[in-house]
């Protein structure tokens, strides 16, 4: 079966985290490079509180890690987990694949006379 | 592949997918309608469906089991909520135990099918909503292959990136 999908209730910490337009913009700019919580903070019309408790709920789902740097707290991606998370749709979207290629079996089946 | 497109929206739980066909409306109704033919593709290649019951009407109840490569079994069931031949489908999806009965009625997902006449064809959309990831996460390990390499979009581009 299908290896390194989210342990079991795991999914949904992850589904969630990820169903924020401001928390997937904060994934979308970790996965590209680093960033500390004020420099993130930055780019949005929000408190610094109000990011970093985005940055909390990428964190309890593992999608990011944080640490300390001096007086800042820088946040990581964590890309396994976001591949984990991609791959969940994905998995699925590929069961429907192969479904629309058997019923074009079936109705090929239909053409030759079988 | 007669694949058109699909669409997935992390935010409401929702797969939407287009494929076309090159049959009437009324034939791609035939392989929902016939449980011998639904078997044929429902279950992916390594976990063929097997479907015990199959009553399509509104209100009615489709019980089925697909089996696994060691011979293990996975069963769900449906129960029919909308039908209006040859145009579309609506059903409720659960799991079920070992005897085929729901696991819990209320932990459902809906699909909902809409068949369209094309120029050659049929264009067929499905549309799956989830209530909640775990669902989704079971499905598939109810019978999904590995290898699965498909995009996502922005988030899958700047992982690309990040190799």
């Amino acid at each position: 079966m299908v290896v390194d999908l989210p342990r079991e209730g795991e999914a949904d910490a992850l589904f969630h985290a990820l169903a924020d337009a401001t928390r997937r913009d904060i994934l979308t700019r970790v996965i590209t490079a680093e960033q500390s919580v004020s420099a993130l903070a930055r780019h949005y019309p929000m408190s610094f509180a109000a990011v970093q408790k985005h940055v909390t709920v990428l964190e309890r789902a593992a999608l990011v890690t944080k640490h300390k740097r001096g007086r800042e707290q820088v946040v990581h991606v964590n890309l396994d987990a976001v591949r984990r998370a991609t791959r969940l749709l994905d998995a699925y979207e590929q069961l429907w694949r192969q479904r629309t290629t058997a019923i074009d079996r079936i109705l090929k089946e239909d053409r030759e006379g079988k | 592949m007669p694949v058109i497109s699909s669409t997935k929206d992390v935010e409401k739980l929702t797969l939407t997918f287009v494929a076309e066909f090159a049959a009437a409306p009324d034939r791609i109704w035939q392989v929902w309608a016939d449980p011998r033919q639904l078997e044929r593709w429902w279950g992916p290649p390594t976990w063929p469906a097997t479907f015990e019951r199959h009553d399509f009407t509104v209100g009615g109840d489709s019980r089925y089991y697909m089996t696994g490569p060691e011979g293990q079994k996975a069963r769900a069931w449906w129960t029919v909520t909308a039908i209006e031949a040859p145009h579309r489908l609506e059903f409720t999806n659960g799991f079920a135990d070992d005897n085929g009965e729901p696991l819990d009625p209320t932990d459902v997902f809906r699909t909902v099918v809409t068949l369209e006449a094309t120029t050659d064809g049929t264009r067929m959309t499905t549309v799956e909503v989830f209530a909640h990831a775990d669902q989704m996460e079971r499905l598939i390990g109810m019978g999904m292959d590995e290898g699965v390499s498909l995009a996502m979009g922005q988030i899958d581009g700047l992982l690309a990136d990040a190799d």
